[in-house]
């Protein structure tokens, strides 16, 4: 990052947002600056920074399942598995495969996604768009980024002890009972559990901290319904959060008990239900996979409305569109879980739950489609990931409707067209508006400009690489191919080669990142205040860029 | 000042949002079991309660086919099997089947048993009076023994759209061996 000219103005006499240490000025040193910050965009880069990292160690993990799934057979694992233990043989080997769709699940989805949107973005332009000078508890703010650190470090280091049939937690990133309790001796899982619950903590804490800044800290004038999207689905994201993942909590602190307090809340011997488990994931599992995708809404919407330099088409449907997103997204949950033996009436209204959803989302996509009508457009880097992400998560929509009817599911349930459908929405919708925010904030946030050409280049190569790596999983789910299998029949071997070479394409598309990345935090262009043009009308944009150590202590008032 | 204690006041409210779900994640586990016990949901099955049921079920002249099946956990040295593989009965009335368990080792053993029937939607009208549910039968070795179940079929279920068509209901225990004999719920 470039050094940050820390300008100092004097302290207002109406400065009625002070908070106890907003008195020095000063950038403080190194250490003290990035280990012991209370600055919202501090934490915001190293959220920002933690998801990249944890985004290179996810991503290299799907490229071993893809190398071992390019072929059928067993080819690669069982050599991994004795880096983990040298006296691994196959039995190991299948285990590690288990390991690596655990790890890869788990830190996609705490430790990439959820720490760049909500941790990185959210920390970043919350309290800029709203016109504040901080986020209301800056030192909890710093406890929640380092609480997160410690419980991937927690995650990874599970690998390293036995959990089970070989090395690592091998449950799944759903961690259904009884194989992760009956099934995985060895502190592997327990160890995977306690990362969940530390990250579920941090995650906790910050939802706390965004409902008291968003509630109590907007400058004169910027009422709910002026707010930016951005800061609805972050509002929206917490209010998720903080219903959420105590119940996730809830759940796997029972799987503890069970494991080693000899309890029996999901064990049929004791009089427990292994179902009563899933339940639970799952009533936190549905409005987790809207807490990934929410901030990505909001990012789009302000990229479309800047680059179409129109406002956004329907403001306030596009903001209760979300509220309905996440009211309903708490009553829909069984729809995972259609085939643990449900009656038919059941059946019938978590199907039709599901399908209402569409009906918000839908709102949200023509919307997006309604602003970009007769606007005057332009298709920079980040507009053209805002209309991947539309195409995108439109069909991972499209596929989730086929999967939301319960007769349907009963047939492709666990199998690789779930596995499309959600690296749909996911993978690519989530990731697509993480890419799209980059490029958006790249300059506010570092003061560079970054390179058009390989942001372009990225998108393309890109977009391409996922397509083909993630669109014949459709084929091969409809073909019966089951999810979590690193072994499969013949039959299966086309497709699945074709999707490991859409890895590589993917993989190439990144190196464009990361060469644009670093090219540009060292050579870029000077960016401008604000380099959109009169299509950025947010506040971030009146800031300099990088924006002022502290800023707002004259809040803006909003007309 | 003014601001931090209005930022308190919504944290401290969202951190008893937070606290609140915590407990309900917890309170599902009774909250669950209740929901079984009032649906059948899963073939759960019902407990006669002399209480609530003052007046006698009526006896139709329609019969069921009840077919017992019995289970043993392969951790557990036991023999166990129904007397009788299979009973017809009228619909209301009372029937006893008797389950046979036998320790075939030289231990002592102290098992448990779950339970349930199908089809699931029958859970509701299948009224155990008597059985040996989650009780913890201890077998010395060699020792047999004989446990009763005493059940009716409610009426009721000729008035329900989803079972009234039902002919045939398994009942099925799985006996479960207990570790150091506390495991019960």
């Amino acid at each position: 990052m470039t050094d940050i000219a820390a300008t100092a103005p004097a302290h207002g006499a109406e400065h009625s947002h002070a908070h106890a240490h907003d008195h020095d000025h000063d950038t403080p040193g190194f250490f003290v600056r990035w280990f012991m910050s209370t600055n919202h965009k501090d934490i915001g880069t190293l959220y920002l920074i933690f998801a990249i990292i944890a985004g290179i160690v996810g991503g290299a993990i799907s490229g071993m399942m893809r190398l071992e799934l390019a072929e059928p057979g067993i080819q690669y694992l069982t050599g991994w598995a004795q880096w983990l233990d040298p006296a691994a043989t196959e039995v190991q080997g299948k285990h590690m495969w288990n390991v690596l769709i655990t790890a890869h699940g788990l830190i996609m989805v705490f430790f990439m996604v959820m720490p760049a949107m909500i941790g990185g973005f959210g920390n970043w332009f919350v309290p800029l768009m709203i016109g504040a000078p901080d986020m209301a508890f800056p030192r909890m703010n710093n406890v929640s980024f380092w609480l997160t650190a410690v419980a991937f470090v927690m995650l990874v280091g599970s690998s390293f002890v036995p959990g089970g049939s070989g090395h690592g937690a091998g449950t799944g990133w759903t961690v259904y009972a009884p194989l992760s309790t009956s099934g995985s001796a060895g502190p592997a899982v327990d160890m995977a559990i306690f990362s969940l619950h530390l990250a579920g903590a941090a995650s906790i804490l910050g939802a706390i901290n965004f409902i008291t800044t968003i509630f109590n800290m907007r400058a004169p004038g910027m009422t709910l319904h002026k707010m930016p999207l951005f800061v609805w689905s972050v509002l929206v994201t917490a209010f998720l959060l903080l219903l959420a993942l105590p119940v996730l909590a809830a759940a796997i602190t029972m799987l503890l008990t069970d494991r080693n307090f000899g309890t029996t809340f999901y064990d049929a011997t004791g009089g427990g239900d292994p179902v009563l488990y899933q339940h639970l994931f799952w009533f936190f599992g549905h409005p987790e996979v809207y807490i990934m995708i929410l901030p990505g809404f909001g990012i789009v919407s302000q990229i479309i409305s800047t680059f179409s330099k129109k406002p956004v088409f329907g403001y306030l449907g596009m903001a209760y569109a979300m509220v309905a997103i996440g009211v309903v997204g708490f009553i829909v949950w069984a729809h995972h879980m259609f085939t643990v033996g449900m009656s038919v009436n059941l059946k019938m209204y978590f199907t039709a739950a599901t399908m209402v959803i569409a009906v918000p989302t839908g709102i949200k996509i023509f919307s997006w489609i309604a602003t970009m009508w007769g606007g005057s457009l332009s298709f920079k880097t980040p507009m053209v990931w805002a209309l991947g992400f539309i195409f995108m998560f439109t069909v991972g929509g499209v596929t989730g409707v086929v999967l939301a009817n319960g007769g349907v599911d009963t047939n492709l349930h666990d199998t690789y067209y779930v596995v499309a459908h959600f690296h749909y929405v996911l993978s690519l919708g989530a990731v697509f508006s993480l890419f799209a925010g980059f490029y958006y904030w790249f300059p506010k946030m570092s003061g560079r400009m970054y390179n058009e050409f390989l942001g372009q280049l990225h998108f393309w190569v890109f977009f391409i690489g996922v397509n083909v790596m993630f669109f014949p999983q459709h084929f091969l789910g409809q073909q019966g191919m089951p999810r979590r299998y690193p072994d499969y029949a013949e039959a299966y071997a086309y497709w699945h080669h074709i999707s490991s070479l859409g890895y590589v394409i993917m993989a190439v598309g990144m190196l464009f990142f990361f060469v644009n990345v670093i090219y540009s935090l060292f050579a870029g262009k000077q960016a401008a205040d604000n380099p959109w043009g009169e299509g950025a009308t947010t506040l971030e944009w009146t800031l300099s860029s990088p924006p002022p150590f502290h800023q707002f202590n004259e809040l803006p008032r909003i007309a | 000042m003014k601001t931090m204690s209005a930022n308190a006041k919504t944290a401290s409210l969202a951190a008893l949002v937070a606290v609140a779900m915590v407990g309900l994640g917890f309170a599902a586990v009774p909250l669950y079991n209740l929901f079984c016990r009032v649906t059948g949901f899963g073939g759960t099955t019902q407990r006669y309660d002399p209480v609530a049921a003052a007046e006698t079920p009526k006896i139709l002249s329609d019969t069921i086919s009840v077919r017992f099946d019995a289970n043993v956990s392969p951790k557990l040295p036991w023999k166990f099997y129904p007397e009788h593989p299979t009973d017809t009965v009228s619909i209301g009335a009372r029937d006893m089947a008797i389950f046979i368990a036998e320790n075939q080792s030289p231990h002592e053993v102290v098992g448990t048993a779950s339970f349930n029937v199908t089809p699931d939607a029958a859970g509701k009208y299948f009224t155990k009076i008597q059985c040996f549910c989650f009780t913890q039968q201890t077998l010395r070795p060699g020792e047999q023994i004989r446990m009763p179940v005493l059940f009716f079929v409610d009426p009721k279920i000729k008035d329900d759209p989803d079972a009234r068509d039902i002919q045939e209901i398994t009942l099925s225990y799985t006996f479960h061996p207990v570790d150091g004999g506390k495991k019960a719920s």
